[in-house]
């Protein structure tokens, strides 16, 4: 029950460019393309959301089973290009005529003809041959060569390899491979019922997992036709706001310590920790796991209003601090700029959608509590690591602001909504939106007749905005790209599910 | 040479090789308290380094001779520095050897041990590291000269016991226009040569900035250990270049055991305040764009110039 506007229509292979295209023209955004595989047919969902008001619309196209392919998009939404490379890795399914139809979440080892996501694909076979070589486009010219960087990297950070074709210290070309942690929890999430399979939606990345376990909830209420109590959306904006702070207040001291402030990390992490700690006082964990559940939310305790403020304060001083420093200004500030229009074609999300000028937040677009329409939106245009850096420190004082008001109508408790009967014999489905810290995160369910789960696709934003990365990068030198990579911050266990 | 000599040389290889690990735990202490963090102890890098000793050293495949010798090279050109120069007593009596041009040359030894190292692995790291190293080493030992130069100058001579027995016999000296000047480039360059904020961050783990450490990246175990202990000790050889050729007293000019004992504890004590100076700087100041580095070379090399010509013109 989110009020939204929604429908669905099936469309013909023939149809669906045009229709794509008119939804695109309409404001709409891709927001996620789901594969199912049906008796019958492989059927392929593509969800186009619009905020204010919240629209929803879903096209549905029916492919052949044995010979599955679709007619790509990726002509007219770059996102899509890549959902369809993904979906071809997971389900075999030919995007025709796709311009650039390389492997993306299967790498080269995989064996050819394997396809991870369909009922018969059993269990993962060995790695073969290399079906074809890595391709990483060769930049020639006097003086360029090559820093591969990875997977394998010196700090704790989750795997990725970067290619850097380099002439001096300036980046001319940045390649990201990424997906070496595919764990299949999509796959995992079939046949669960939907309170089993919250658990691996809490886990999909380690930092939202609020996010990720209120979208899931969003989507199953939704499928369910669910009636979640006022007081239940209430809760659980505040814990997503409280994912929001201390995940942010730890990227405002990574910056400073990217470019060398030790000093403000170290208050960062002191000022994380408190939040931690005032988490844990909440909902019993220092994660906030277990507290978002189907049909409610459960919550120990609230944060005081005089808790928060002092937060934030402190959190203005490390700000104050660090764009004090004319180092540390000097190094943010141009470094890596991502342009808007760069944002819109390529579907970035979250801060460094808002910090290009890219107004994009589920908040306020898709609603599941009319409080939470309130945030102030924080937007710079920039476009650079200062721009991001902003719109965090922002987005702290907003999250607060918005606690504030959230905070005068929320009673800690267990509050929850009885679970409507199915019609039996019915498959469901059901999306879910939320502007997780890192942007928006969707979820879409099928439950099945018997109430287990025949699919789950979850869209971690840091899927759409990977892409954006070696985008802003080029032109900017070697040693700025750690800082710049830290602006964006994305997660590699979220984009490879 | 005199048995009293030997004494002093040994005295001053034990101070500064026993103190050099000592010194980063003292600068990282410093920073970690200031930071409001508890620190691991100024004794740190000595457990550190024993820890390495006792592992083995994995070279990788496909390197030669010059990957292996780069630590010790590094080591021993910094160990001559540290027997001959005067740091605890000038009354050495390897006092010929210590001359400016000399140990300029032996930084700079020890640097391109390194960065051909660094390069004798093949991989983009080190690569990357030896010519970002090669870059500063390139700007900043011309302003070691300069600034040499300067303080040489006023003395007639280029060796350092004669430059600090000057200044000890002259103590005004130190206030003039020509040493003040000297006394800001050899600050900015020991700062680059040592690779500390705002030129390199020694604690980043961030391969992609390094400088120093993305050359010796492929170093393991007791190499490592090699090339930590010379990089400790090549920050307390130019610190204490540092204090004795601007802040000369409580330097031992004979080699009787209480001067050298005394002598000792001064240097112990100047190196560590310097030290505790600098780390305290480096809370407040955050690391340069790459390409500001050589903005900021230039500018000591300025200083250098200056204090040369003043020299000359103001003396």
């Amino acid at each position: 029950m989110n009020g939204a506007a929604q429908s669905r229509r099936e469309v013909g292979a023939a149809e669906l460019a045009a229709g794509v295209g008119a939804l695109l023209d309409d404001g709409y955004r891709l927001a996620l393309v789901a594969a199912h595989e049906d008796p019958d047919a492989f059927r392929v969902v593509y969800l186009f959301t619009a905020g204010s008001p919240d629209r929803r619309v879903e096209l549905v196209l029916r492919t052949d089973r044995d010979a599955p392919q679709v007619p790509t998009l990726a002509a007219l939404s770059f996102p899509a290009g890549r959902f369809e490379r993904e979906m071809r890795d997971l389900y075999g399914i030919v995007p025709l005529g796709h311009p650039l139809p390389r492997r993306l979440v299967r790498h080269q080892h995989w064996p050819v003809g394997w396809y991870a996501m369909r009922s018969d694909a059993g269990p993962a076979p060995e790695f073969g041959a290399v079906d074809e070589a890595y391709p990483f486009v060769t930049v020639q010219g006097p003086g360029v060569y090559e820093i591969p960087v990875g997977p394998i990297h010196a700090g704790l950070i989750e795997p990725g390899h970067f290619r850097f074709s380099v002439v001096g210290e300036t980046i001319l070309k940045l390649k990201a491979r990424l997906w070496f942690t595919h764990k299949g929890i999509e796959k995992l999430a079939e046949e669960r019922t939907a309170a089993d399979a919250l658990l691996l939606a809490e886990r999909v990345s380690g930092d939202p997992s609020v996010g990720h376990a209120l979208a899931y909830c969003l989507a199953v209420e939704d499928a369910y036709d669910w009636d979640v109590p006022a007081e239940a959306g209430l809760l659980r904006a505040v814990l997503l706001e409280l994912e929001r702070l201390y995940n942010h207040v730890a990227d405002l001291g990574a910056l400073c310590n990217d470019v060398g402030f030790g000093i403000l990390n170290a208050h960062a992490l002191r000022v994380r920790e408190r939040l931690l700690r005032l988490n844990a006082d909440v909902t019993g964990h220092r994660l906030l796991r277990g507290a978002v559940m189907p049909g409610g939310a459960r919550v120990a305790q609230l944060p005081t209003s005089s808790q928060l403020a002092e937060i934030a304060a402190e959190v203005v001083e490390i700000v104050d601090l660090a764009l004090g420093n004319s180092v540390v200004r000097d190094r943010f500030t141009g470094t890596a700029a991502l342009r808007g229009d760069q944002v819109r074609q390529i579907g970035a999300l979250g801060y460094v959608a808002r910090a290009s000028g890219v107004d994009i937040d589920a908040r306020r677009d898709h609603p599941f509590h009319a409080a939470t329409t309130q945030v102030t939106s924080v937007v710079r245009n920039e476009g650079d690591v200062l721009a991001r850096f902003l719109v965090r420190a922002g987005e702290v004082r907003a999250s607060v602001a918005l606690l504030e008001i959230l905070l005068r109508d929320a009673r800690p408790g267990m509050v929850h909504g009885e679970r409507p009967q199915l019609v039996p014999g019915v498959q469901v489905s059901g999306v879910g939106l939320v502007e997780g810290w890192r942007g928006t995160i969707a979820h879409r369910v099928e439950i099945a007749a018997d109430g287990r789960l025949a699919r789950l696709k979850i869209v971690d934003p840091s899927f759409m905005t990977w892409p954006a990365l070696p985008v802003a990068l080029t032109g900017t030198i070697v040693p700025d790209f750690p800082v710049a990579n830290k602006s964006f911050n994305l997660s590699y266990a979220g984009n490879d599910l | 040479m005199t048995a009293a000599g030997v004494v002093g040389v040994l005295v001053q290889l034990a101070v500064v090789v026993g103190g050099a690990p000592l010194l980063v735990g003292l600068m990282r202490q410093v920073r970690a308290v200031l930071e409001g963090r508890a620190g691991a102890g100024i004794g740190q890098p000595w457990r550190d380094l024993r820890k390495l000793l006792k592992k083995e050293a994995i070279r990788p495949e496909g390197t030669s001779w010059v990957f292996t010798s780069g630590p010790l090279v590094l080591f021993a050109s910094t160990l001559v520095i540290a027997a001959v120069a005067p740091f605890v007593s000038t009354a050495s009596p390897l006092d010929g050897v210590a001359d400016l041009f000399a140990m300029v040359s032996l930084l700079l030894l020890g640097t391109v041990a390194l960065t051909l190292a660094g390069l004798d692995t093949g991989t983009a790291f080190g690569g990357m590291g030896s010519s970002r190293e090669v870059t500063i080493a390139a700007l900043a030992e011309p302003t070691i000269l300069l600034a040499g130069f300067a303080l040489s100058a006023r003395v007639g001579s280029s060796n350092l016991a004669d430059i600090v027995a000057g200044t000890l016999a002259a103590p005004a000296q130190v206030l003039s226009p020509a040493t003040l000047l000297a006394a800001v480039a050899f600050a900015v360059v020991v700062i680059a040569e040592a690779g500390r904020l705002p030129v390199d961050n020694p604690a980043t783990h961030l391969e992609l900035t390094m400088i120093h450490e993305a050359m010796i990246l492929e170093y393991a175990g007791r190499d490592l250990a090699v090339v930590e202990l010379a990089s400790a000790m090549r920050l307390t050889v130019l610190l204490g270049l540092s204090v004795n050729l601007f802040v000369p007293w409580g330097v031992a000019t004979s080699s009787a055991p209480l001067a050298l004992l005394g002598a000792t504890a001064v240097f112990a004590l100047k190196v560590g305040l310097l030290g505790a100076v600098l780390a305290t700087f480096e809370v407040f100041i955050a690391k340069w764009r790459l390409f500001r580095v050589p903005e900021l070379l230039a500018g000591s090399f300025l200083f250098g110039l200056l204090a040369v010509s003043a020299s000359f013109f103001l003396a």
